[in-house]
């Protein structure tokens, strides 16, 4: 909502206040002031010229030589306007100025031809293009007859005005008048308010002779009144109200139209002006549409209508979609004669859902939408019929067309003085309450300790206590309510078993070189289940606004990917992310995806760099399996945890693993299928997803500490020839399982596959940590324990000692 | 004899003396003081003499040989400490060559922020609740009083999966399913999680961002305690001189609504490009719960009543850091992530 501060003060006393004060008291108050506009950007210079003679430039087609008046003299100017002519009265920049688009009017030679200035439309004076009146749309404007030459011509056009513009919350629809807005001011500075006139001389013939009304959907419109103007003038408004309209965002048109116009800004109750002899019928008849009935608009848009539209119609044809947009047909023109004023209830829903159905917005659907003034109805209607008596000559017949049977009882709220106090904290006393219902203009009664209240139906949002409370509290000033903390039974915060590990686990990650990464959970078709470790229907938009984020995705893995190659083109050497994320796997009973929060990492380029020591490493399969086992050291569960061949689509068939926790499969690594590192220009680059939350919720033995013991443990090395496809974590099982109870440690010191060797086999070397806690071990205990081993080997896995 | 024993000193003191290693002295000591030395020679050639001249005889070449003892000793300490030092010197390193870089990575920005206001609460007995992204319209909005064709659904465009269920548009359905599960007992948490608007990707856009909201509800919580509460999580948050004002506002879920303003933290309220020239920030919206919400998830909201507060981690990152994109928040780039290591104070 832009409000002009020169016309608010017609309404109510501002008390001379800087608009900048004035807006900063408004925000404060409740109604936030988005921007302070000054119409004048500042301009000076800018005066009204006299066009007393106009010759065109002999070498330019385009350009014309005006001799102009300017008030202290006459100059010359050249002027390429197409519809510059002399006798008009015009704007003129004198050098010196500077217009609103920074551009600096100077003496200047076009052609050969002196220029003492520039000759100004509108556009140049800093109003948008959509505001300019349509005749001078592509050309200079011209003033009216009476401007006198070398007057200022900001005053004559408003732009001697500050616009607030009002950033308005949806309760606040009040605000969308000038008078809403000066309610609301005279509120904050205490000041009463002055209304509009409607006054007029109404003609002896009755307006009902003239036109019949029938509703026959009066739930969607509870009240219409139509006023009719006889002999009306349509010419171009008076200059004061044309710029009040383009003040405010509007564009002025004719005098009815911008009648109209100027009320639905004044009062927020949106008008409607048919040209009566164009209606033909002498009647109206407001109804639903019959589904696919058609309508031309006034943008000249031909609209097929749905059945629960409401429009207005000649009792033939809908003449106007309701609360909406006006039909072409019933358009007023020049020649028009006799107008219909309208001014209606639509109930909001009903104007929301037409307007939603033919992606149709205007300034009287936004209004109808939020809900109007139901007290209001009548007041415009009247207003309008005395501007188009005094502005467009019109004989206003007697009385009304209407039909009203909507409730315009005003809300009443009840409430206590101790509760306000109680919810805010405060101490505010009953006489300072109602004084802030009295500056509200609230109707109120003090009785038996309760203030009953009647909230006028300009607002629509004061229906219950908490809103007479917010009323109270910012009239108040927010800045008085005390600061205290809850009083309440003192309780532990603090996060919960999982939330804590999951922290453990993001620090852990990035302790051990990885950066946590969020990426987006929308995707594309073809990425949602790419990798995933467990597939379900997908959860897909209704209506997205790309294929690339159409659908949730079932694996952090694809994004995680392309932050690693947007990070590998722009010449990182490593990248190391890790996510924490949820993954959807629909459908479930609720009919919600199931959620399962993942954590998935992805490591491509260089591990190890230090290159002056020549030591330099590329990530491998190991540096990601090793996060993996340390993270699961840390969350305990190292002893369930193992690791199977796999093999999933987009991955490297050989080097896929399966985690599993006690058997069961929680996650994946792997290296990414080469053609897929092909496709993004990557290094080898291993992935890891894993379902995060059912590692965490995995139950955990209670941590106990072992005594450390005074007894040495012995060690012996074993070196076995192996098959090469056998896997070095069965060897490992087999003698875990074989070495008994004096058996703590096995480690791996060594594995060699090559010429030395005998195709087909492989040499493994195990170190076994022999020990027991209570005494020292004797060699014989050793020795057996060993034998054991070295015999379960040979029958299981057909593992021969190396010599 | 006695000549002899003293040319023998002068000889094996410019031996010592000419020794330029351990190595050399070590031979020298060899060489004279050793079993098959010239003194032991001599001292083994006594039994020659007279009788009355062997004590004194014997006692001048002990003299002797304690002398050349104590210089060659001397001497090999000298040398000894000599070498040890060319052998250090010869271990020195360049101490400028760079170290063994420590790997590390670390948390998202907006993890840092939302950890920060998440451990800031906890110290105020808060709890954090957290709840699916997919929500059922029920929880996004109607239960939030916002029912079906309400008008302020239209600040919110949302990305619908059926006509009942959507990617939440804020965290406040965690609130509302909060307070649905406590059946009516007091609450006090803090919700952070990611939301989903339909908006296009721009500077000061997403269509995926993060929210944190609070709420606290009980018996007689005053708008005061909101007050109360928000200055302490902004001058913990933004620092000790931080003032707050609050300005009337609207949100369908709570009334009255505000929003929270900072004094601003970089020039202090003087006015900067920060505060742009108001010498405010605003950082948050919050109110006292609307009765509706609290009647429809159970609570009688004449005996209990709650304040609520929501503001989105992205904006407070990008104030504190001065990120001027929020996309750099989605893009993942490395050079802006390692960014966020270091601790603050
Ligand atoms: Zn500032």
């Amino acid at each position: 909502m832009l409000v002009s501060t020169k016309w608010l003060s017609e309404y109510v006393n501002t008390q001379g206040l800087d608009p900048k004060d004035l807006g900063e008291k408004i925000t404060r108050a409740g109604i936030e002031v988005d921007a302070v506009l000054d119409r004048s950007h500042g301009m000076t210079n800018v005066v009204v010229g006299y066009v007393k003679e106009k010759v065109k430039h002999p070498e330019a087609d385009k350009l014309n030589i005006c001799q102009v008046d300017v008030g202290e003299e006459t100059t010359q100017i050249i002027c390429g306007a197409p519809n510059v002519e002399a006798g008009q009265k015009v704007i003129v920049a004198r050098p010196g100025a500077v217009l609103p688009g920074g551009m600096k009017i100077k003496k200047a030679k076009l052609r050969g031809e002196e220029s003492n200035g520039m000759i100004c439309s509108l556009q140049e004076l800093g109003i948008e293009g959509r505001l300019v009146p349509k005749a001078y749309a592509d050309g200079i404007y011209v003033l009216p007859e009476t401007a006198v030459p070398g007057e200022s011509v900001l005053p004559l056009l408003g732009l001697d005005d500050i616009v607030l513009e009002l950033g308005l919350t949806p309760n606040r629809s009040d605000a969308l008048s000038m008078l809403g807005v000066a309610y609301e001011v005279g509120a904050i500075l205490s000041e009463d308010m002055k209304y509009p006139e409607a006054a007029y001389t109404a003609s002896n013939v009755k307006a009902t002779d003239f036109l019949k009304l029938t509703v026959e959907a009066i739930e969607e419109n509870p009240m219409y009144i139509a006023k009719v103007v006889k002999n009306v003038q349509v010419k171009e408004s008076p200059l004061w109200l044309q710029h009040r309209l383009m003040a405010a965002g509007v564009r002025p048109h004719n005098n009815v139209v911008d009648i109209t116009n100027y009320v639905l800004m004044e009062y927020g109750q949106p008008l409607h002006a048919f040209d009566y002899d164009r209606l033909e019928t002498k009647e109206i008849v407001v109804r639903l549409a019959g589904d696919g009935e058609k309508i031309v608009t006034l943008d000249d848009q031909e609209r097929t209508l749905k059945s629960n539209n409401l429009v207005i119609t000649n009792g033939n044809e809908p003449v106007a979609i309701a609360g909406v947009m006006g039909g072409a047909n019933s358009e007023v023109h020049d020649g028009t004669t006799t107008v219909v004023i309208e001014s209606a209830y639509f109930v909001s829903g009903s104007v929301r859902q037409t307007s939603k159905d033919h992606n149709l917005r205007s300034d009287a659907s936004a209004r109808f939408e939020k809900g109007v003034d139901p007290n209001r109805v009548i007041l415009a209607a009247e207003r309008a019929a005395s501007l188009l008596a005094e502005l467009a000559g019109g004989e206003v017949l007697a009385g009304s067309v209407i039909v009203d049977e909507l409730d315009k009882t005003p809300a009443e709220v009840v409430v206590s003085p101790d509760f306000i106090n109680n919810r805010l904290g405060m101490k505010i006393s009953l006489e300072d309450m109602t004084s802030i219902l009295t500056r509200l203009k609230f109707d109120y009664q003090a009785a038996n300790g309760l203030l009953y209240i009647k909230a006028p139906t300009r607002r629509q949002d004061i229906k219950i206590e908490e809103d007479i409370i917010e009323e109270i509290a910012r009239m108040y000033g927010y800045d008085e309510i005390p600061m205290t903390l809850p009083v309440e039974e003192s309780k532990p915060g603090g996060l919960t078993s999982y939330q804590a590990k999951r922290r453990q686990v993001r620090a852990y990650l990035e302790g051990a070189g990885l950066y946590q990464a969020i990426t987006y959970s929308l995707t594309s078709k073809e990425m949602s289940q790419k990798f995933a470790l467990e597939t379900a229907p997908v959860t897909e938009l209704l209506m997205p606004m790309s294929e690339e984020r159409s659908i949730l995705r079932q694996s952090l893995i694809p994004h995680l990917l392309e932050a690693v190659t947007y990070n590998t083109a722009r010449q990182a050497d490593t990248v190391a992310l890790y996510e924490v994320g949820s993954v959807f796997l629909g459908e479930t009973d609720s009919g919600l995806p199931h959620e399962q929060e993942h954590l998935a990492a992805v490591i491509s380029g260089k591990w190890l760099d230090h290159s002056w020591q020549g030591e330099k490493k590329a990530v491998d399969f190991f540096v990601l399996k090793g996060i993996v086992e340390g993270l699961m050291e840390l969350l305990g569960h190292t002893s369930e945890l193992t690791f199977e061949r796999a093999v999933v689509d987009g991955l490297h068939p050989g080097r896929t693993a399966s985690i599993k926790l006690s058997g069961e499969k929680i996650g994946l690594i792997a290296q990414l299928h080469p053609s897929e590192q092909k496709d993004r220009d990557l290094k080898e680059t291993y992935v890891l997803e894993m379902d995060l939350a059912k590692v965490l919720n995995k139950e955990v033995e209670a941590l106990y500490y072992a005594p450390v013991s005074k007894f040495p443990s012995i060690t012996r090395d074993i070196a076995l020839v192996v098959d090469s496809e056998k896997a070095t974590g069965e060897l490992q099982a087999i003698i875990q399982l074989s070495g008994g109870r004096l058996l703590k440690g096995v480690n791996l010191f060594d594995l060699y596959e090559g010429e030395k060797m005998e195709p087909g086999k492989k040499s493994v070397a195990f170190s076994l940590t022999y020990f027991d806690p209570e005494r020292t071990l004797t060699d014989e205990e050793v020795v057996n324990a060993h034998n054991k081993v070295l015999k379960a080997l040979a029958e299981q896995a057909g593992a021969e000692l190396r010599g | 004899m006695e000549a002899q024993l003293q040319q023998l000193k002068e000889e094996v003191l410019q031996k010592i003396e000419a020794s330029a290693s351990v190595k050399e002295l070590n031979d020298v000591r060899v060489a004279y003081l050793g079993k098959k030395g010239p003194i032991t020679d001599l001292l083994k050639g006594m039994g020659k003499l007279p009788a009355e001249e062997r004590p004194k005889m014997g006692a001048l070449v002990n003299v002797v040989r304690e002398e050349v003892t104590t210089v060659l000793e001397a001497r090999m300490t000298l040398l000894q400490e000599q070498a040890i030092n060319e052998q250090l010197e010869k271990e020195s390193i360049d101490v400028t060559l760079p170290g063994r870089p420590v790997k590390m990575g670390n948390h998202h920005p907006l993890t840092r922020v939302v950890e920060e206001i998440e451990d800031l609460f906890i110290g105020m007995g808060y709890e954090i609740a957290e709840g699916p992204e997919v929500e059922k319209d029920y929880y996004n909005f109607e239960a939030l009083n916002l029912p079906k064709g309400h008008p302020a659904r239209d600040m919110q465009d949302s990305f619908y999966i059926s006509e009942d269920i959507l990617l939440r548009t804020h965290t406040s359905p965690v609130q509302a399913r909060t307070m649905e599960a406590k059946e009516g007992q007091p609450i006090k948490i803090i919700c952070p999680g990611k939301v989903y608007r339909r908006d296009n990707d721009d500077a000061t856009h997403s269509h995926q961002f993060t929210q944190i909201e609070g709420l606290v509800i009980g018996e007689n919580i005053r708008m005061s305690d909101l007050k109360g509460t928000l200055s302490v999580f902004a001058k913990k948050m933004f620092g000790d001189d931080r003032e707050i004002r609050l300005r009337p506002s609207f949100f369908p879920f709570t009334e009255p609504s505000v929003e929270m303003d900072i004094s601003c933290f970089k020039c202090g309220g003087d006015g900067c490009n920060v505060c742009k020239k108001t010498g405010w920030i605003e950082i948050l919206g919050a109110g006292m719960v609307h009765p509706n919400v609290l009647e429809m998830a159970g609570y009688d909201s004449k005996k209990l009543s709650g304040f609520a507060f929501g503001m989105g981690p992205e904006r407070i990152a990008m104030l504190k850091y001065g990120v001027e994109d929020i996309r750099h928040f989605y893009t993942n780039d490395v050079r802006f992530l390692s960014q966020f290591h270091r601790t603050e104070v």
